[in-house]
């Protein structure tokens, strides 16, 4: 259960990647083997941001999915679940195509600062 | 009006860019780092004793960081050996990062280090996500626990460059079906080699040392880079 380390270690980079503005959504992306629960993600979401500028901001997580090929039958598919993969049309081995470890940020939404002079 | 912005980038990206300036700086100074990952109990201390021992009889430098959540045991078992070894407490955290590897080694590591080991917490899952400089990324599965952990835990088999079969000797008291578990390992990896080592017999020691040693000949078997967010 690390991924509240995961958490934090978004909300420190993102922080410093917008220099400090007040956060109001945050997209991430997480491989099928990366290693990281997205519903344990989210759940830290809260505690990772209070007393941040990220504090009530919204997560969503993309499941990254993950290519594989079949060894039988050169069948390609995308799973969102972990190896062991079989193949959906010959029920052969298959293997995965790419690495399966994203974890990264996608975007983040910004509230912006007003304008000199325009009202508050 | 809110601005969305593009950042694409990996949410572990100050742990990697330390790591990769970790690694790049071991490996200008001849020290090749092999991380060890696997389960409580599987037998890293035991398997890395032994490591010590045989390393420097061969006149191989070595050292070894290794990680725990509490106590200095394990440092303690291992500088037995005569070995220089460090612990990395880690208070609760439940893997090892790149800035607790650069902290412990600055003023401590030997200059003239050719193989530093490191001994990663015990756990299957979070460590996989951390690069921490290393070059040789092993896995260690003991027979005790059963043929189907590289299907039960694929993300750390794919993160591996070497398994190692621990406790082999237990394999028959453990109706250990060696077999199923090899092809366990090469459904998630076919590329994974397999090393069948056992602390008690000695089997396999001088193997696996000898297959890290030229991993360290080669200076890396880790393409630059990799992190958790990089290519296998």
């Amino acid at each position: 259960m690390h991924e509240l380390s995961i958490a934090y270690a978004a909300v420190r980079t993102i922080d410093d990647l917008v220099g400090g503005q007040p956060v109001v959504a945050v997209r991430l992306r997480v491989g099928v083997l990366a290693g990281v629960v997205p519903d344990s993600l989210q759940f830290g979401w809260d505690v990772a941001t209070a007393g941040t500028p990220l504090a009530g901001s919204v997560l969503t997580i993309d499941r990254v999915p993950l290519p594989s090929t079949c060894l039988d039958c050169g069948h390609r598919a995308v799973t969102e679940h972990p190896p062991p993969l079989s193949c959906s049309a010959c029920g052969g081995r298959a293997l995965p195509t790419a690495p399966g470890r994203e974890l990264e940020i996608a975007s983040v939404e910004i509230q912006d600062r007003p304008e000199e002079g325009e009202p508050q | 009006m809110n601005r969305l912005i593009d950042l694409s980038t990996a949410i572990l990206a100050k742990n990697d860019d330390l790591a990769e300036a970790l690694r790049r700086d071991l490996l200008a100074g001849g020290t090749v780092a092999v991380n060890l990952l696997s389960s409580p109990g599987s037998g890293k201390t035991a398997l890395l004793e032994l490591l010590l021992a045989r390393a420097l009889a061969r006149d191989v430098s070595v050292a070894a960081l290794t990680g725990d959540v509490a106590t200095e045991n394990d440092a303690r078992r291992l500088a037995r050996s005569g070995a220089p070894v460090r612990q990395v407490v880690t208070g609760g955290l439940c893997h090892l990062e790149a800035d607790l590897i650069r902290d412990h080694l600055t003023g401590w590591l030997p200059a003239d280090t050719r193989l530093l080991f490191i001994e990663n917490v015990g756990n299957l899952v979070c460590p996989a996500s951390y690069d921490l400089g290393d070059s040789v990324r092993v896995v260690l599965a003991s027979v005790t626990e059963g043929e189907d952990k590289p299907v039960k835990y694929p993300a750390a088999y794919h993160w591996a460059d070497v398994v190692v079969m621990t406790k082999v000797d237990l394999a028959q008291a453990c109706d250990f079906d060696e077999s199923a578990f090899l092809e366990a390992v090469h459904a998630i990896k076919p590329s994974l080699e397999v090393i069948r080592t056992s602390a008690k017999t000695g089997e396999g020691i001088d193997e696996l040392l000898t297959r890290v040693i030229a991993a360290a000949g080669e200076g890396s078997v880790v393409p630059a880079g990799v992190g958790a967010t990089g290519p296998c």
